[in-house]
C-alpha cells in the first residue's frame, strides 16, 4: 500500500514499509484446502433443463436470486462445466444423451438432481412406459432437491449442500474422498421425511470415507 | 364461396365415393368413415376440388378401439384425420379403420406435406404403417422400441438398454403390467 495523494486515510509511518509481513499480504494455507476453495467458489453449471424445473433454475439465475454471487455461472458446454444441474423429467432416450454430456465434462465433476422426476420419476413414475424413474441410474448424484418443482431457494440449500461437499474434495489428497454418492444410497428420501437437501446431505459419509 | 353445410359435404364426397358412410360429429361437423382403399382418392378430392378445397391438413392422430363401447364391438386401430378449408372455413373430419393385425393406411402425406411428421408419430405410437411414406420411422421413443405404447395392449417395458425402469423395491398398487424389455436385445 502506497500513500496516494488525495487518500484521506494515509497509513502511519513505519506501518506499512516495504519488506514488512502484512504489507506482502501472505496467506498460508495447504494446495487442497485452496483448490476446493477455488472449486466451492465457482461452480459453473451447465445450462440442462428439460421441463418446468428448468423455469425455476432460471429464475434462480435472474436478478431476484442471483446464484451468481455464489460464482454459479451458466455454460453452454459441459466441457467448461463443473456442475450439471438435471432439472426436469428425463426419459430413457434423453438420460443417455444426459450421459454422453456427464462424460464430456471434465473432473471433477458434481450432479444435482432437481426435483421429483430427476429424483424419482415423480408424477410419472407409476404409469409411464418412457420416463426413467430417477436420473441417479445413468449419472451418480451428489445431491437431491425435492420438489415439484422446488422454489429456488431449495435449489440453493441444495447448492449449499453440494458446497459442503466440494469443500471436502481433495484434488491432491486421498482419492476415495471423491464425493460421489453411489447412487441412491444414502439420499431416500422417502426415509427422510420433512429433511431438506441440506440435512440430509450432512448425513453422508464423513470425510474420506465413501 | 362460402363454406359448405355437413350435409353438403357428406353428399358430395358420396357422389363420387359411395361407400364413405357419413356420420356428424358431437359439435355437428361432418365425420366420414373411410375404408383404406377409398383414402387416397378421398383424400385428393377435398384437397382438390374448388368447392370443397380442404387445404389445411390440421392435425393426424391414431385411436385404438379395442374396449370401446362400439357396436359392433371392433379392436380395429382408427387413423382420424381433421381438415380445414382456408378459403371455405370448413372442417370435415374422417376415420379410417385398419385391422388391428395388419394394420397399413395409405399415406396422405402427398397431399399434406404436413402429414409427414403426424404419420410417423401415430406409426411410432399406434403401429399403423403409411404406405407410401418416404420416411416412415419412430419420431418418439428410440429407433430400437419394442412395441407401440398407445396400443391398449401394450405392454409395459420393465426396463431399457439395460436400466430398470423402477427403482429397486418400487412397487405400485395397480399399476401397468410391465413385462417387456424396452429395446431389442435389452442390452447397451
Amino acid at each position: 500500500m502506497t500513500d496516494l495523494p488525495g487518500n484521506p486515510n494515509p497509513p502511519s509511518p513505519g506501518a506499512c514499509k516495504p519488506g514488512n509481513r502484512q504489507d506482502e499480504q501472505v496467506h498460508l494455507t495447504a494446495v487442497d484446502e485452496f483448490l476446493a476453495w477455488g472449486k466451492e467458489n465457482s461452480l459453473f453449471y451447465l445450462l440442462f433443463a428439460t421441463a418446468c424445473c428448468g423455469i425455476e433454475l432460471m429464475q434462480a439465475g435472474g436478478p431476484r436470486y442471483d446464484v451468481d454471487r455464489l460464482g454459479m455461472i451458466p455454460r453452454a458446454t459441459p466441457r467448461q462445466s463443473d456442475l450439471m444441474i438435471v432439472a426436469g423429467t428425463i426419459t430413457h432416450k434423453m438420460a443417455e444423451r444426459v450421459r454422453m454430456l456427464y462424460d464430456q465434462m471434465t473432473e471433477p465433476r458434481w450432479v444435482v438432481s432437481m426435483g421429483s422426476c430427476a429424483n424419482s420419476g415423480g408424477p410419472f413414475s407409476k404409469w409411464s412406459y418412457s420416463v426413467l424413474n430417477g436420473i441417479d441410474k445413468h449419472v451418480p448424484v451428489d445431491v437431491y432437491i425435492p420438489g415439484c418443482p422446488p422454489r429456488p431457494e431449495a435449489l440453493i440449500d441444495g447448492v449449499m449442500a453440494l458446497r459442503e461437499r466440494v469443500r471436502r474434495y481433495r484434488t491432491l489428497g486421498i482419492r476415495d474422498t471423491v464425493p460421489h454418492v453411489v447412487a441412491g444410497a444414502g439420499c431416500d428420501f422417502g426415509s427422510h421425511p420433512g429433511k431438506s437437501a441440506i440435512e440430509i446431505a450432512r448425513q453422508l459419509p464423513p470425510e474420506g470415507k465413501t | 364461396m362460402s363454406a359448405l353445410a355437413p350435409d353438403a359435404i357428406a353428399a358430395r364426397v358420396q357422389a363420387v365415393f359411395p361407400n364413405v358412410i357419413p356420420f356428424r360429429s358431437e359439435n355437428g361437423e361432418p365425420w366420414l368413415a373411410v375404408a383404406p382403399a377409398d383414402l387416397p382418392g378421398v383424400a385428393a378430392l377435398l384437397r382438390n376440388d374448388a368447392a370443397l378445397a380442404c387445404d389445411c391438413l390440421m392435425d393426424l392422430t391414431g385411436w385404438d378401439l379395442k374396449g370401446y363401447p362400439a357396436v359392433p364391438p371392433s379392436d380395429d386401430i382408427a387413423v382420424v384425420l381433421l381438415l380445414f378449408s382456408m378459403a371455405h372455413r370448413h372442417r370435415v373430419q374422417l376415420e379410417v379403420r385398419a385391422p388391428r393385425a395388419a394394420c397399413e393406411v395409405p399415406s396422405v402425406s402427398g397431399l399434406w406435406p404436413a402429414a409427414l411428421y403426424f404419420e410417423r408419430e401415430v406409426f411410432d405410437l399406434f403401429g399403423v404403417t403409411f404406405r407410401g411414406h418416404p420416411s416412415l420411422r419412430r419420431i418418439m421413443t428410440p429407433d430400437d422400441w419394442v412395441g407401440h405404447p398407445l396400443r391398449k395392449d401394450y405392454v409395459y417395458p420393465s426396463e431399457y438398454h439395460g436400466v430398470a425402469h423402477l427403482r429397486e423395491g418400487q412397487r405400485f398398487e395397480g399399476g401397468p403390467n410391465r413385462g417387456s424389455a424396452g429395446a431389442a436385445g435389452g442390452t447397451a
